[in-house]
């Protein structure tokens, strides 16, 4: 019975929904994922949307230049307001980069296989976050030529970086994770960029991908070793993700100011960094799958359960929202009470409740099995996160608007380059993920053909000739 | 690298294979070619039972069980990633030591001398705080040692090897099994081994040149 609804997105006993589409052998996914790096001309709209993201990234480089020149008096920044939009910026893009290394680790060590169709760009999506992330902190120091300050490299004044500081945990951290993420992303992709290279119609491409894809070969020998390696990096990448956003929040959290100094912190940054990170998947994988034609790949499955993880942390994002409130009441602090008052009804009252509405009231949509599964009220709701968990790390970082001496209370104003800045390392962000999705293997091809019941040498779809029912586990989906 | 614009042109279902002239020399090895994992699983099965050492398979992803089939044993990359985690837990607190908690110098290539750091009459030796930056390098350095140990064991990268050569083999890594057996095998015997090859039905056999 080869009738499978494929409407169906949900899974039932014995009919459980392949996870690729339309597809019974494995050379035509080749063709298909590849088909967006290997057609010798990019859709229009390609261009187009390459040109307007370098052009806000060359507009980010000219800001950056600005500030080099000048310095950080062009921001908004003020006393006491002395983070401002560089600090909300970066946490912004760090807990962007997430949701990666969280579906390609610990859906992996959980096994689960829907994950093979959007980790590559998922991983990918991370290590741009993490660039534009970097970028923010290390304009920040203000005196650029000395950001090798925050490493410990030997000098001639004998001077050593305070490991008891959290902005140096920070360091560690998101280098770390940066590292990490671009070696695990890098050797997921060994195998598809030799793909690719035995395919290459060009001299420059063959020894492009090439030169990049090591020499691999698909020996059996070597891949007994990569997937252990491949296990392993999960294994190690799965607490370094959980780190990251902890250290992230520790930057607040360890400090003594009402509203950071809380112990919710470090589980709350997480999940709201998970939370933020698989909105912008969807919001990349939505458009992606439509124009490069993925959608046999990328199925309504895999978006109704990333839609699934976005309502889970959203609520648990709300969660920790509401236990901050009742905290502040329940310790009797009277300037931690003040803090959260202040931020529900004060001068930014405004970016409080865009807030909640974003985080908190528009993922719950996806209780509703038909909204987890519209395209457009999936991506208002992505949308919404996006702009949420970036009013979230405002919100947080403008309690130090009202400090503990009134007379130097004052409203906080981004200035034209702080704005520029913002939109200028979207511009980054997508032009690098531009020219991903057209120069690098898009779908981790190794990895959804090994998903595939055509890859399972004890399927008939596999060649296997004699059939055990007892060691039949697809259901009575097999082709009559 | 070979560029050959046409080997990229699927081969259609049931089309007979022309073979290279019949030769008598061993060249690097022969290669067979299977259309399915369930093929490749029994050959192999059958190579391992024929004594072979100096053999491989290669398949576009990894088919489980084929490295059991094969008779590979486990790797010994964990105990190697255990080590890179146990020097950046040791480096890391070392660091944090010299630098925050020490005030003797040492040489390396200049002299560096570490700064007792007294910071809100807390202990120099504060390793609560020191947690997350050794936390960090353990991490860091088992999966950079990963990684390169990976790369060694697999003894990658490399640029050329013999199957490269072959325009068939470029479906190695889309959608064929193939099975290669190096002539520098004492079991190897140009005819006896080619028959044995053919014995598994394979879809070509194809003679490899260094």
């Amino acid at each position: 019975m080869s009738s499978i609804d494929t409407n169906t997105v949900w899974e039932m006993p014995g009919e459980r929904r392949p996870l690729v589409d339309n597809h019974e052998s494995l050379g035509t996914v080749t063709t298909e994922v590849l088909q967006a790096a290997e057609s010798p001309k990019p859709p229009m709209l390609w261009y187009a949307a390459l040109g307007l993201a370098s052009l806000l990234a060359s507009m980010f480089g000219l800001m950056i230049g600005y500030l080099f020149l000048t310095g950080t008096g062009i921001w908004g920044n003020q006393n006491p307001v002395m983070w401002g939009f560089p600090i909300v910026n970066f946490v912004f893009w760090v807990g962007i980069g997430h949701a990666g290394t969280l579906i390609s680790a610990i859906l992996f060590l959980f096994r689960q296989k829907w994950r093979t169709a959007i980790n590559r760009f998922a991983e990918a999506m991370t290590i741009f976050a993490v660039v534009c992330a970097g970028t923010f902190p290390g304009i920040h120091v203000g005196r650029v030529w000395l950001a090798y300050w925050l490493f410990p490299i030997p000098n001639q004044m004998e001077m050593w970086p305070q490991f008891r500081s959290p902005l140096l945990w920070d360091v560690f951290a998101v280098s770390t994770y940066f590292t990490v993420s671009l070696l695990f992303w890098y050797l997921g992709m060994v195998p598809d960029l030799a793909t690719m290279r035995d395919r290459a119609n060009t001299k420059l491409k063959a020894l492009g991908y090439g030169l990049f894809s090591l020499g691999w070969r698909g020996s059996t020998r070597h891949w007994h070793r990569y997937e252990r390696a491949y296990l392993l990096l999960a294994a190690l990448a799965t607490p370094l993700v959980l780190s990251v956003h902890s250290v992230v929040s520790f930057d607040f959290a360890v400090s003594q100011l009402p509203g950071w100094h809380t112990t919710i912190f470090p589980p709350y940054f997480v999940a709201g960094a998970v939370f933020g990170g698989f909105a912008m998947v969807v919001t990349l994988a939505v458009p992606a799958r439509q124009i490069w034609g993925l959608k046999n790949f990328i199925t309504m499955r895999h978006l109704e359960n990333m839609n699934k993880v976005i309502l889970l942390t959203g609520s648990i994002v709300g969660y920790a929202y509401s236990m901050e409130f009742f905290i502040a009441w329940y310790s009797q602090a009277p300037y931690e009470g003040f803090v959260f008052v202040n931020r529900a009804t004060g001068q930014h009252a405004w970016a409080y409740w865009i807030m909640i509405f974003c985080n908190v009231v528009s993922p719950q949509l996806f209780w509703v099995r038909k909204f987890r599964t519209s395209i457009p009220v999936m991506m208002f709701v992505v949308m919404c996160v996006n702009v949420g968990m970036w009013f979230e790390r405002f919100v947080i970082v403008l309690s130090l608007e009202q400090d503990f001496l009134p007379s130097s209370w004052a409203y906080f104003t981004p200035s034209w380059v702080d704005w520029a800045m913002l939109v200028g390392s979207f511009g980054l962000f997508f032009t690098l993920f531009l020219l991903f999705i057209r120069f690098l293997p898009v779908i981790a091809i190794a990895e959804v053909k090994s998903v595939m019941p055509e890859a399972d040498p004890h399927d008939p779809r596999g060649g296997a000739i004699e059939h055990h029912d007892d060691h039949d586990d697809s259901g009575k989906d097999q082709p009559a | 690298m070979t560029t050959l614009p046409d080997f990229i042109q699927p081969v259609t279902e049931g089309e007979t294979v022309t073979e290279a002239p019949a030769v008598e020399k061993a060249g690097w090895g022969l290669m067979a070619e299977f259309e399915n994992p369930a093929q490749i699983m029994a050959a192999a099965k059958s190579a391992r039972d024929q004594g072979f050492r100096w053999w491989d398979t290669h398949t576009p992803y990894p088919v489980h069980g084929l490295d059991k089939a094969m008779g590979i044993k486990p790797t010994i990359l964990p105990l190697l990633v255990l080590g890179g985690g146990a020097t950046g837990l040791l480096s890391g607190f070392m660091l944090q030591w010299f630098t925050n908690a020490t005030s003797f110098d040492f040489w390396a290539l200049v002299p560096i001398r570490g700064y007792d750091f007294l910071i809100s009459g807390k202990p120099l030796l504060s390793t609560p705080a020191w947690i997350p930056v050794m936390f960090e390098l353990t991490i860091l350095l088992s999966a950079v040692g990963c990684v390169t140990w990976l790369l060694i064991l697999c003894g990658l990268p490399q640029l050329y090897h013999p199957t490269l050569r072959s325009p068939r083999f470029a479906r190695a890594t889309d959608d064929r099994f193939f099975l290669v057996i190096e002539s520098k095998d004492p079991k190897f015997h140009p005819e006896r081994t080619k028959a044995f090859l053919e014995s598994l039905n394979p879809m070509s056999i194809e003679t490899l040149e260094d």
